[in-house]
């Protein structure tokens, strides 16, 4: 649990303060997004927690410790650290890079490069693949994913998180935004995440800390963040139109439709002309033995010539993963064109599927 | 007589110089590596050193700098004699001087190349808990280390020059050839030290620029 009292920092005497007698209180487990515009002492507040910032006055308790009594570098290694411009060691390869944290804290060798090859898979990198390799030679998604890896070497309970997913293009975001939300769902960090974002805020908060010029303005679950936000300041910032910004918050798994009609490539057309006729979807899913998505068929392919479903079934981008937010569900739907989209699992597995119609039900429930 | 006839001739003494003298040549070449040798030596230890703890302190940083870059002014005959009080002549006279002579490319250089490191880099080297001392000798020096190696190079080729001047108190080398040629008017001997001085700066920056590159993380 992390909890800051009446936290203040003054760079210059006469400026105004950038973090203003800020009280907040996190609890142990959960995500805490503070999210407000450029300059209102999101970055300031959370260096004063790892202490890169002392504080004017005020007083920020770890577990109900005071940190200013903790030495600053074993605070620092329990606190895993992640920043936009990720800051990756350019002379150190991968697993070096990774390898930071457990190093400081003298872990035996084989036990550090056992967790450098665990985490590499948790962030969904090849170990064989990434480990040897420079950062220089990795994308910006892979280098913020070995930010993240790095930052949660040592299991640290708390992660400090600046903006880490700002520089990325929208679909890497939402990649890794999903990615992290799955790792946190088991691994349950306390978290702050800072963010401008408010989408991403909604997306990835159980609590937002809304700031304004060094202020809290208000500290809410993003469910009463929406539907009441304390002053037009944050109806402003939250932005109109309730109900999809709620799509941010709810996940594919709650309203995911976990039986649609599956077949083999190897299956005959007339087979799944029958499952066709019988599914309220309209498409079957083609899977390969591991359950794997590899294709599917709606009614307009069964006009081609073939016999078997591998004949005259087609590939689908649309597939998002189990994590995704109806919001991510109904971009794929946009780009792709079609009313549904596959949800699969972090093996490409089917799971189910998510309709449009089913999106919508969602929107008239609010009304 | 005519130009080419000049030359060819001139060719010939100097050959002819070199063969007969070639055991001295080959004890001079050594005695003038020696002599810079052991002046990088010290001017690396020192440089690095200086250039580290100015990285820590801004104020001092460029009044230090401005000091070596005084040095460097100084005209090495100049530089000679100021020493003598405090060295007398010989060895290590040449030593000192060709020492101070090295620092400032290896002080600046060890400076600019911590300055240079990306402010991220440090910040979340720091963020995670390293000690600093961790962060100097894991983190800075070997990425200010491509840049020191250029300073250090810049600072070899130019010792080896400046080392003949090392002669005139008696420190050796390669200047012997080039004084006593003067004093005798025997300019084979001006022309196989100058030659052999040269010789061995370019095998120098060629040994110096190949390190560079082996030991930098850029490539
Ligand atoms: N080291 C510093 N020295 C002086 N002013 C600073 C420093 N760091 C931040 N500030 C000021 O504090 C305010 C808050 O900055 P910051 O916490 O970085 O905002 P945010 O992360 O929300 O964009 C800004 O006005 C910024 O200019
Ligand atoms: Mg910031």
């Amino acid at each position: 649990m992390i909890r800051l009292e009446n936290l203040t920092k003054k760079f210059t005497p006469t400026d105004p303060p950038a973090v203003d007698d800020l009280s907040l209180e996190i609890k142990e487990g959960e995500t805490c997004v503070l999210v407000g515009p450029s300059g209102c002492g999101k970055t300031t507040t959370m260096k004063m927690i790892n202490r890169l910032i002392e504080p004017t006055s005020g007083k920020i308790y770890i577990n109900g410790e005071d940190s200013s009594k903790m030495d600053p570098i074993k605070l620092r290694l329990g606190i895993g650290y992640v920043i936009q411009e990720i800051g990756l060691f350019p002379h150190m390869n991968i697993a070096e890079n990774i390898a930071t944290v457990p190093r400081e804290l003298k872990w035996p060798k084989e036990k550090i490069w056992k967790r450098v090859d665990e985490l590499l898979e948790t962030v969904g990198l090849e170990p064989e693949h990434f480990r040897n390799r420079k950062p220089k030679d990795l994308s910006g998604g892979q280098r913020q994913r070995i930010g993240v890896a790095r930052s949660m070497a040592a299991d640290p309970p708390i992660m400090l998180m600046d903006e880490p997913f700002g520089a990325l293009d929208p679909i890497t975001r939402a990649h890794l935004q999903n990615e992290f939300l799955r790792i946190q769902k088991r691994i349950k960090k306390t978290i702050i995440f800072v963010t401008h974002d408010i989408d991403e805020a909604i997306k990835m908060g159980d609590k937002i800390a809304i700031m304004r010029k060094g202020k809290l303005v208000q500290y809410d679950s993003p469910e009463d963040m929406l539907s009441t936000p304390a002053n037009e300041f944050v109806v402003n910032l939250v932005g109109g139109n309730y109900s999809i910004k709620r799509l941010h918050l709810i996940r594919v798994d709650e309203i995911i439709d976990r039986s649609p009609f599956t077949a083999s490539p190897e299956g005959t057309i007339s087979e799944t002309k029958a499952l066709l006729d019988k599914s309220k979807l309209g498409l079957v899913v083609i899977t390969d033995e591991k359950k794997k998505v590899i294709g599917l068929v709606i009614p307009a392919y069964l006009k081609k010539e073939g016999e078997y479903n591998a004949d005259i079934m087609e590939e689908t981008g649309a597939t998002v993963g189990l994590g995704s937010t109806l919001n991510d569900a109904l971009s794929v739907m946009l780009s792709s064109g079609q009313g549904y989209v596959i949800v699969v699992d972090e093996k490409e597995r089917i799971e189910g599927v998510v309709t449009l119609n089913g999106i919508m039900g969602v929107l008239q429930d609010d009304d | 007589m005519s130009l080419w006839e000049n030359f060819v001739g001139g060719l010939t003494g100097l050959f002819d110089f070199m063969g007969r003298r070639s055991d001295q040549i080959a004890e001079l070449t050594l005695e003038h590596f020696w002599l810079v040798l052991t002046a990088m030596i010290i001017a690396i230890a020192i440089g690095i050193t200086v250039g580290v703890l100015i990285s820590y302190w801004d104020p001092i940083a460029y009044p230090v700098i401005n000091v070596t870059q005084v040095i460097m002014t100084i005209p090495s005959i100049a530089m000679i004699a100021i020493l003598i009080p405090f060295f007398g002549i010989g060895f290590n006279n040449g030593v000192a001087a060709l020492t101070l002579y090295a620092l400032l490319p290896i002080v600046r250089n060890t400076y600019t190349g911590i300055r240079a490191i990306e402010k991220a880099v440090l910040e979340s080297a720091i963020g995670m808990g390293m000690k600093e001392s961790v962060i100097l000798f894991r983190i800075k020096l070997p990425l200010a280390l491509p840049v020191i190696m250029a300073g250090i190079r810049t600072s070899v080729v130019m010792g080896i020059g400046i080392g003949a001047i090392a002669a005139y108190i008696g420190a050796g080398g390669l200047g012997i050839l080039i004084f006593n040629g003067i004093n005798w008017v025997n300019y084979p001997m001006v022309w196989t030290g100058a030659i052999f001085i040269s010789i061995m700066a370019i095998i120098a920056d060629l040994v110096l620029g190949w390190t560079e590159n082996k030991m930098s993380w850029r490539t």
